[in-house]
């Protein structure tokens, strides 16, 4: 316990000042009101999906809540279950086989339902193109708010996009 | 030349894996197969080709490990009725594999589990995207599926099913778990959800279009896909690379194993509730990515791996860079290991959970680092090595233990080792160029093996005349390491189940494809 302890104290605070939001990423014009989005601006919720990444995007969502990052002190966390979630996070092409998943948590997801598209794959630009196999972006299932291209995108681009999905117009 | 005294003429393949080709029919197939097996040898991988624009049919592939280097086996097979022999009843392992082949080609194993694997219904039984003449962009409406599960029978079984999407930041693939109380009497898994149809992506990409995809197979391994792919392009087209390429290469390796090595170690603390360890690794693990971005352009490693050497290079300041942060990491890894160590209620969720013995480990063709934590000592760095690990004298680690507690000491103990690794890279790194043109390639069979952070990944590439792939298949070694899984929580507590999942951290998306 006491070299835990050390370790925390010696380790001191990492975090860094969140990015300035950019409203040039959305999709579309951003739909909530003002009172929800003070609401929401201190108590996201996010489910993340991976609908057929190649696992690069969920590997950076992850650094997400290291100390530097420390998603949670901005009062954003992921949750289990689309059912609590606020926003749906989603990486890859969309692959055929998770379509189906994909609509069926979408369908479970309370309003807002903010949509994300992450990376290069979501964004509907990415290496798997569009097949048999590949629907070929998150927009050509469901409805997007915002993209977050990069292949993948960084923490810091990822943060930023969550950021100004629940930023004033 | 005979491997195994068996009576197949084996051909070396052009390139600087130790690989050795034959052809063969199924009985000269099964036979060799057997050969191997008796020898402590194992079951490497198996794929389709579609060869009937040379009138020849089609083809199936099957690659074994052996102290000597990797047997490559080619069965030509009638374009009229494409089968072979089952290879499950000698090598469980190949049960996926063949099935994965059927479902993209239309050439079936006899005999062999008629379950398709990759098709969800969400394309008709008769399409066979891998045929050459195939139309790959043709899209279907999404089926139900209903998959036959094996059930368990007995008073007080049930069921838990858990996915495709997953309660964490994790792939998706769905497990069917049957428990009596809270214990796993069975698991099963069924993947393919990521299936992404990459195989037939690769056909009409040019060689140098196709690393960049081949980067992409599993994000995490992205500099051991691009090397293999590499190699198999440079052997191909008999290209020599340059040495400081290669030893950049090893250098970005090594990285990648450190940087997914810091990501586990965190993960397996907060796993068994010591929080404190996922914030101390992903701490390194940021300033580790921060360190590749400044570097070499890319916090993963992508793209930094090309046909013919390497897109980045290292000046005498980053070289500096790298030995100090090699050992500041390891300073600070040594102090966490200690913590793990000394830590009771780590050590209790750890030990004895999730054995996978090293016997079953052998019989399921289990390499990698999940094989090593149950003493199957194959590292490719040592036994079949590209340069410049031949000049290295890598140090193997490995356990007989084969539990979450010995796959946590093989990260720690291959880490400190990448470490010292970086170091002498970085201290004998020669001069000169980084990148040399691709010859014209030839119609062989190009291969390519590395020994990634999680185990072997083997590429397999031809090109046509005009320089454009003709077929490539990528194989991960979790295609091997999954079927364990299902072993290594068998008589375990549900609860522990993540706990075991991350401990061998295998791959959807690289045997999704
Ligand atoms: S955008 Fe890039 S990193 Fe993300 S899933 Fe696609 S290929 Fe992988």
């Amino acid at each position: 316990m006491y070299q835990i302890l050390k370790q925390i104290v010696r380790t001191g605070i990492r975090s860094e000042a969140p990015p300035a939001t950019d409203p040039e990423l959305r999709s579309i014009a951003q739909q909530l009101e003002a009172a929800m989005l003070r609401t929401l601006g201190r108590a996201l919720v996010i489910r993340q999906i991976d609908a057929g990444s190649c696992n690069g995007c969920e590997l950076e969502i992850h650094m997400l809540s290291n100390p530097y990052y420390n998603l949670e002190a901005l009062g954003i966390k992921f949750a289990a279950s689309p059912k609590h979630a606020d926003m749906l996070l989603i990486t890859g092409p969309v692959t055929k086989n998770m379509e189906t998943a994909l609509l069926r948590a979408y369908d479970c997801t309370p309003a807002p339902k903010l949509v994300v598209a992450v990376g290069d794959c979501g964004a509907g630009c990415g290496v798997f193109g569009k097949s048999y196999a590949s629907c070929g972006g998150v927009a050509e299932v469901i409805p997007v708010d915002l993209v977050v291209p990069g292949c993948p995108p960084t923490p810091r681009a990822l943060l930023q996009g969550i950021l100004t999905a629940i930023s004033g117009v | 030349m005979r491997l195994l005294d068996q009576p197949l003429d084996f051909a070396r393949l052009p390139g600087e894996v130790a690989a050795y080709g034959a052809d063969t029919d199924g009985d000269g197939m099964l036979a060799f197969a057997k050969a191997v097996k008796d020898s402590g040898g194992r079951f490497v991988a198996l794929w389709g080709a579609d060869q009937r624009e040379d009138a020849a049919g089609y083809a199936v592939h099957v690659a074994f490990g052996l102290a000597e280097g990797l047997a490559l086996l080619t069965l030509p097979l009638a374009a009229d009725a494409p089968r072979y022999p089952d290879l499950e009843p000698l090598y469980p392992a190949a049960n996926r594999p063949q099935r994965a082949t059927r479902d993209l080609l239309g050439i079936v194993a006899t005999g062999g589990d008629p379950r398709p694997w990759l098709r969800h219904n969400n394309w008709p039984a008769d399409f066979y995207p891998l045929r050459r003449d195939c139309d790959a962009s043709r899209t279907f409406p999404p089926q139900p599926e209903d998959y036959a599960f094996v059930r368990v029978e007995g008073e007080g079984v049930h069921e838990i099913p858990v996915g495709p999407i997953h309660a964490g930041i994790i792939e998706p693939g769905h497990f069917r778990f049957s428990i009596v109380g809270e214990k796993v009497l069975r698991l099963e898994q069924r993947l393919g959800w990521t299936h992404k149809g990459v195989e037939k992506r690769f056909e009409q990409m040019t060689l140098s279009d196709g690393c960049r995809l081949a980067g992409r197979i599993s994000g995490d391994s992205t500099v051991a896909y691009a090397w293999a792919y590499c190699l198999a392009a440079e052997s191909l087209c008999a290209t020599a690379v340059p040495a400081r390429a290669r030893w950049l290469r090893a250098l970005l390796l090594e990285r990648e194993r450190v940087a997914n090595h810091l990501g586990d170690l965190g993960y397996l603390g907060n796993d068994a509730a010591l929080s404190f360890g996922l914030s101390q690794f992903m701490r390194l693990k940021e300033d580790w990515l921060r360190t590749q971005a400044q570097l070499f352009g890319h916090r993963a490693l992508m793209d930094c791996v090309c046909p013919g050497g390497v897109a980045i290079d290292l000046t005498a300041q980053g070289a500096a860079a790298l030995v100090e942060q090699c050992s500041a990491i390891e300073r600070e890894v040594r102090l966490l290991k200690h913590i793990y160590d000394e830590h009771a209620g780590l050590q209790d969720r750890f030990l004895t959970t999730g054995r996978l013995a090293p016997a079953l480990a052998a019989e399921l063709s289990v390499a990698g680092l999940a094989g090593r934590a149950s003493s199957q000592t194959w590292d490719l760095r040592l036994q079949n090595p590209v340069s410049p690990y031949a000049e290295l004298e890598v140090q193997m680690a490995s356990h007989r233990a084969g539990d979450v507690a010995a796959r946590v000491t093989l990260r720690f103990e291959e880490l400190f080792e990448s470490l010292r690794l970086i170091n002498e890279i970085v201290a004998r790194l020669p001069e000169g160029a980084l990148c040399a043109p691709l010859g014209a390639p030839g119609r062989a069979l190009g291969l390519g093996w590395i020994e990634g952070w999680r185990g072997d990944v083997l590429v397999a590439l031809q090109v046509d005349g005009d320089g454009v792939i003709r077929r490539c298949h990528a194989h991960d070694p979790s295609w091997n390491i999954w079927p364990a899984l299902e072993h290594a929580v068998m008589g375990n507590i549900v609860p522990d189940f993540p706990l075991i999942n991350k401990s061998f951290n295998l791959s959807y998306s690289g045997v999704d494809l």
